[in-house]
């Protein structure tokens, strides 16, 4: 039994917090993450069910509310069952021992002549109680004790099985779920007309008049429009943006020049990993560079966000992976105490790492100001989407690496580049709310950084390879210059990492004239990685593999953040006018599954996801603006281009459970370089994986 | 006053005639299927079927559907009496955050009327004006052909 609570019940350790019954037969329970499109509230529910002995139905989720709901931080990391599950698991395991407990006392029934049966506590001569019995007597209200009561894996019948979705019927039927979708009496729509430029500032608004009953709202170069109905705050918006006057000038960089800015602005550098066993050094090297640009989150739903003030305080509904951490921040750009400030959480589209969620919020709360009372919702428009959420860092890997005499890695050094992966609100001392910027007085804005190793890092994330290597050196720049703001999202640095060990693999094992499987499985030391990378080739049939023209297949291992799942993946490409992801086999060992195709649904996506930004996406800017704010000018994969996609899971019950969100989405852009290298012989230097940047490496050799 | 018939049922909204669709049926209507997504017909979340056809409703004038037919997702079933695509899109969970799908159970909608045993090709080419960020496009797809073969044997 372990003597610690897990992490989120350490910090929320009420048991009530958590959970709580109702004298009519339900169960609530309350998670501290959100659902993002990612399946959780299913999975928690699942893990509840199972550990209370409930059916389903009975239990509702209710979502994040400050202040009332567990603080667990952010629902990120692919974390959202590591950590709410273990804690709801535990927290759920303690309610039953301690109902159980009550009701043998109460019987004269022995606790261990007692089961549950859908929540009715059964003795040998039938019911003697149950927890709806009981549910008023505050048997929650103490602090979670440390000691698992969790069941055996073996005992679970709900977590494991393939639970349908529990939001999905609302979403098929067209019931209103989102956030876009809150009709509260009396909602006033809002409009923010956004900077025509990075840097720009109001200068005026030249005379003229805004549709009737339109509200206008000022602060520094903030402005918004209000109205009764959408589509009057829609041309409020359209005649405000004519009459608008701004002073603009140029502060960013040379879209084309992007890895020569990484290599020449200022940042800080800061060693990850470095160890040297004395081993021979290597004969024969290579020196690899790895380049992806800035890249958009892309949701296909606008943020939105709902605020109402009631005199000093407010309340805004949010899609925050965050509610807590936006609070904060909310706070501090408003200049209110903390506790004036209530976020509820609503779902939103789906969300891949810190979209304008956020923003909006502070954009709603701004507008709701000029009317207290009154519910504001403020929908950004799909430029203000594309082209003001903060963005994944252009990142740069520069790799060293060689073999010894015998053909085995002597040494291996990466170097990466980029900016901050975390501008999340919450954590520093200044409001990261894009809006904050833009106010009189306008706050600074925070430059992004990246967190620390042992909690996954940033840009650094999957930096260090899992490889078995006498001399390693591994090191971070973080730019300190944000011309354009980033934050985090899916991967974060992962994907580039990950890309730029696994591509050198391929070389090395080229160099050592051996195949990449068998290069690969002879340096690995992990069995679980081993494991997932031989069942992912056995499915793609990697040793069995014939060459066709213009095609190619290749192959990539990580272990998610070196500490959570394991994830290997085949790509299958067909080189056409562009190149065509064909087809990709993803196997995976997330330790205990609690919704296998829950977590087949979310690494499935992450591969689609992860395909899209390899071959497709990048952010465009000019010296002022980003220019990518439509979905012509961003394009993401479509119908058309989507490979198929072959998931495998290796179950391991007895293990922790880990996130399926983001392991494959590194691997994923990994084996698709590789395999274009199979299909055309060019090795891929910089992403997107156009046929324009694989000529040029191919022009660079 | 724009009298139209919404999902089998006579419907007037006293908007003005140059209020796209997606707004009057949102505000006017107070529906929540269809959906804002980009405002300028390129990603497929508003999309309707007008006298069957699948189209997006963000730009269309509310007068472009005076005395025409219009349906949106719930006009296809409830979960009382489901579609049979929206119970495939269940049975294969066909779906992530689920932003894309009303649209996407639009555009299946109209390609089953018109073609009941479609191929793989051509539920990709018939949803190809909808955007899926999530990647459960495999799952949808497979959705669309089980909706087919379950329709072929009702």
């Amino acid at each position: 039994m372990s003597a610690t609570l897990p992490a989120s019940l350490a910090a929320n350790p009420r048991l009530s917090q958590w959970l709580g019954f109702s004298s009519d037969g339900t169960v609530v329970i309350r998670p501290g993450k959100v659902e993002i499109g990612q399946g959780i509230l299913t999975a928690l529910t699942q893990i509840a069910a199972d550990e209370l002995d409930v059916a389903l139905p009975r239990i509702r989720v209710e979502t994040v509310t400050t202040p009332t709901s567990p603080d667990e931080g952010v629902t990120s990391g692919s974390l959202s069952v590591q950590n709410s599950g273990v804690a709801l698991r535990h927290v759920c395991a303690e309610a039953r021992a301690i109902f159980l407990g009550v009701a043998a006392q109460g019987s004269g029934v022995p606790v261990d002549a007692l089961r549950i049966e859908d929540g009715a506590f059964v003795g040998p001569n039938g019911a003697i109680g149950s927890y709806w019995a009981l549910a008023e007597r505050g048997l929650l209200d103490g602090e979670a004790s440390p000691g698992s009561r969790a069941k055996p894996p073996a005992a679970r019948s709900m977590a494991g099985s393939s639970t349908p979705r529990l939001d999905l019927p609302d979403k098929v039927f067209g019931r209103p779920r989102f956030l876009q979708d809150m009709r509260p009496a009396g909602m006033l729509h809002a409009r923010i007309l956004r900077l025509p430029s990075r840097a720009a500032t109001l200068r005026g608004i030249a005379p003229g008049a805004l549709p009737d009953g339109v509200t206008l709202v000022r602060d520094g170069s903030f402005l918004a429009v209000l109205a009764e109905a959408e589509h009057v705050a829609d041309k409020a918006l359209n005649r405000l943006a004519r009459l608008a006057q701004w002073d603009e000038r140029d502060t960013l960089p040379d879209e084309g020049a992007m890895p020569a800015w990484l290599r020449s602005a200022p940042g800080d550098t800061s060693p990850v990993a470095e160890h040297d066993t004395g081993a021979a050094p290597a004969t024969r090297r290579i020196k690899r560079d790895f380049f992806r640009p800035l890249v958009a989150h892309a949701s296909i739903g606008p943020s939105c966000a709902i605020a109402r003030w009631d005199g000093d305080a407010i309340e805004v509904w949010s899609h925050t992976q965050g509610p807590y951490n936006l609070r904060l921040d909310l706070a501090k750009a408003l200049h209110l105490p903390v506790e004036a400030v209530v976020v509820h959480h609503v779902e939103g589209a789906g969300c891949y790492g810190h979209n304008g969620a956020d923003d909006v919020a502070l954009d709603a709360a701004l507008a709701a100001r000029a009317v207290p009372g009154r519910s504001v919702r403020v929908l950004w428009s799909r430029a203000d989407e594309l082209g003001w959420s903060p963005f994944s860092s252009a990142m740069l890997a520069e790799v060293e690496a060689g073999l010894d005499e015998a053909g085995d890695i002597a040494e291996f050094s990466l170097d990466v580049t980029s900016n901050g992966h975390s501008s999340r609100p919450g954590r520093g001392a200044l409001p990261t709310l894009l809006a904050a910027s833009t106010l009189d007085p306008p706050f600074a804005v925070p430059v992004a950084i990246n967190m620390p190793i042992k909690g996954g890092g940033g840009a650094q994330r999957n930096a260090v390879p899992i490889y078995r290597i006498p001399k390693l050196r591994v090191g971070m720049r973080t730019i300190t210059d944000m011309p354009i703001r980033t934050s985090a999202m899916r991967g974060l640095g992962a994907p580039v990492n990950v890309w730029a060990i696994e591509a050198t693999m391929d070389e090395l094992a080229a160099l050592a004239g051996e195949d990449p499987l068998a290069f690969r499985l002879r340096h690995l030391d992990d069995a679980r990685a081993a494991a997932v990378l031989r069942r992912a080739a056995d499915m793609a049939g990697w040793s069995g593999r014939t060459v066709r023209e213009g095609t190619g297949l290749g192959l990539a291992v990580a272990r998610y953040k070196n500490l959570g799942a394991w994830c290997a993946v085949v790509a299958e490409v067909a080189a056409e006018a562009e190149v065509r992801a064909t087809r990709i086999w993803i196997a995976a060992d997330l330790g205990e599954v609690v919704n296998p195709d829950g977590a087949a649904n979310q690494l499935e996506g992450s591969a689609i996801h992860a395909t899209s930004q390899a071959l497709k996406e990048q952010v465009r800017f000019d010296r002022r603006r980003v220019t990518s704010d439509s979905w012509e000018t961003y394009p993401i994969l479509r119908f058309s281009e989507v490979p198929q996609v072959e998931v495998a899971l290796i179950d391991r019950p007895e293990m922790p459970p880990l996130g399926a969100g983001e392991p494959a989405f590194g691997p994923t852009v990994a084996a698709l370089a590789n395999a274009i290298h199979a299909a055309l012989g060019v090795r891929p230097r910089a992403m997107p994986f156009t046929a324009a940047n694989l000529a040029a490496a191919m022009e660079a050799g | 006053m724009i009298a139209f018939t919404l999902n089998g049922a006579p419907t007037a909204l006293d908007l003005p005639e140059d209020v796209p669709l997606l707004a009057a049926l949102r505000e006017g209507a107070g529906l929540s299927g269809p959906r804002f997504g980009c405002g300028v017909e390129t990603c497929g979340a508003c999309h309707v079927l007008i006298d069957g056809k699948s189209v997006p409703s963000c730009m269309l004038p509310l007068s472009a559907v005076a005395g025409r037919s219009v349906v949106t997702v719930e006009g296809l079933g409830n979960e009382a009496a489901p579609h049979r695509l929206q119970a495939a899109f269940l049975a294969e969970q066909a779906g992530q955050c689920g932003y894309c799908l009303s649209g996407i159970l639009i555009s299946a909608a109209a390609l089953l009327a018109t073609n009941p045993d479609p191929d793989e090709a051509a539920v990709r080419a018939a949803l190809e004006p909808h955007l899926c960020r999530c990647g459960s496009h495999n799952r949808i797809i497979r959705a669309v052909l089980r909706a087919a073969r379950e329709g072929a044997v009702a």
